[in-house]
């Protein structure tokens, strides 16, 4: 293999399962249950899930959602603010470090 | 303006190259992806009709629009339209029949010349009329302007293609400048009381993904163009249809020429559901083309496989009888029908 990821891969995910299936079983089945359509509808689901996709920086999640959000009907500006919001988290969790950064910073200084 | 296949000499536009793609590619033509063997273990092979009760005609693949999905392969190119003799020999087969609907298609249905003689024909004859028309026609040319008050005296359903409620991406699909006209046909009929409640008038609009990937939840779907097309546009409509596209003629394509053929593929068989392969419409359901020979399904029609009764494959020679025993013709397209909640052209089936 030349890469770590391979996109066919991800078809293979319900293969998790050949190794310890009882757990992959319960996991599948939360996964389903999760993504039904509940007090979010399944299109709000998904476009949360492809913000995480891209926090958690998952490529097969990404393909994933792009595709499940686009067959939920989402467009481009839509697809690329569920990005935004997980970039702004992602700065803003980093930004927010720098309060600690400067707490610290005068503790150390006179 | 994309020209047709046809009239661009690809090799895609003979039919028995379409079919050999589906049929030679692996792992899809083999047993266990086969349409067939789908259709064995639910036990519904072979697959028959449960009674006609649709006429679905062809009336030509002449059309204002060329879309990149067309599965007509239609076009201001193509001059394939049903004559009136052929019209006339539809009226007689129909009275031969318990069909209730006729459902007019094409290219754009209007073009035809004889069309508003046919459609008053077959009001005569009482039968439901519904027209898929692609609406830029109604703004196409000043002598089609009278489309909504001739589809509303006849009380025909007007089924309607907008394949999303924002130019962007219905413009990327059916050419430039077809959702501001979209817009402007859907207006028009909501004036003579298309799509309004209560009006008895029915506008449905049809969704198509325009993309390589499958639709949405149908309700779903319909809830957002609902709020989109009423805030955005003030527009009304009574329900929306969500269909695959299905690998056939410009679909096939550009599902090659974007190299996304095999993972379309592989997804529609994956997500073939034997429930919608028990509604598929080919089982109530006669297709007509403009030369008057009869097909399963308007994609069969594209694909020129004729229904499988020798003695009865012309509208002229009609025979109830023979049609309603026949076994319908499937391939590996039929996986579009069948994938998901199902797909038809009224809609999800499953």
């Amino acid at each position: 293999m030349k890469t770590y990821y391979n996109p066919e891969d991800l078809k293979k995910f319900g293969q998790i399962g050949d190794f310890e299936p009882n757990l992959a079983k319960k996991f599948f089945d939360y996964y389903g249950e999760v993504f039904k359509e509940g007090a979010l509808t399944a299109r709000e689901k998904a476009l949360i899930a492809l913000a995480v996709a891209h926090a958690v920086q998952c490529p097969y999640c990404i393909d994933a959602y792009t595709t499940d959000t686009l067959e939920k009907g989402c467009d481009e500006a839509q697809v690329m603010e569920a990005v935004h919001v997980a970039a702004a988290i992602k700065g803003g969790a980093a930004l927010v470090h720098g309060v600690q950064m400067m707490n610290k910073y005068k503790e150390l200084s006179m | 303006m994309l020209k047709s296949l046809k009239a661009r000499h690809e090799k895609l536009s003979d039919t028995h190259h379409q079919l050999a793609i589906l049929g030679e590619t692996i792992p899809m033509g083999t047993e266990p992806h086969a349409f067939t063997q789908k259709l064995r273990e639910a036990g519904l092979y072979p697959l028959v009709p449960t009674q006609i009760e649709i006429f679905q005609v062809n009336v030509g693949k002449m059309c204002n629009q060329v879309c990149k999905h067309c599965h007509v392969d239609a076009g201001p190119d193509r001059k394939e339209i049903m004559t009136r003799d052929t019209m006339q020999q539809c009226l007689d087969a129909l009275k031969k029949t318990t069909a209730h609907t006729v459902d007019l298609t094409g290219g754009a249905p209007e073009m035809n010349p004889d069309f508003r003689w046919f459609v008053e024909e077959l009001s005569a004859l009482g039968k439901k009329i519904i027209v898929r028309c692609n609406l830029t026609i109604i703004v196409a040319n000043a002598k089609y302007h009278d489309l909504p008050d001739f589809f509303k005296k006849h009380r025909i359903e007007v089924v309607s293609s907008l394949p999303y409620f924002s130019a962007a991406k219905t413009d990327s699909q059916r050419g430039e400048g077809v959702f501001e006209k979209s817009i402007k046909a859907l207006k028009m009929l909501n004036a003579v009381g298309y799509g309004i409640k209560d009006s008895g008038l029915t506008l449905n609009l049809v969704y198509n993904p325009a993309g390589a990937f499958l639709p949405a939840d149908q309700q779903s779907l319909e809830n957002e163009f609902r709020k989109k097309l009423r805030d955005g546009f003030e527009i009304e409509f009574n329900n929306l249809f969500a269909i695959t596209n299905l690998p056939v003629s410009r679909f096939l394509e550009y599902l090659l020429a974007s190299g996304n053929y095999e993972n379309y593929m592989e997804k529609i068989i994956a997500a073939y559901n034997p429930v919608a392969a028990s509604n598929v419409m080919c089982r109530n359901t006669v297709s007509i083309g403009w030369d008057g020979f009869l097909y399963d399904c308007d994609f069969n029609q594209m694909l020129e496989l004729k229904v499988t009764t020798p003695t009865s494959q012309h509208v002229s020679t009609w025979d109830t009888h023979a049609l309603a025993a026949r076994e319908i013709v499937v391939n590996q397209h039929c996986f579009g029908c069948t994938a998901g909640a199902g797909s038809s052209c009224g809609g999800t089936t499953a």
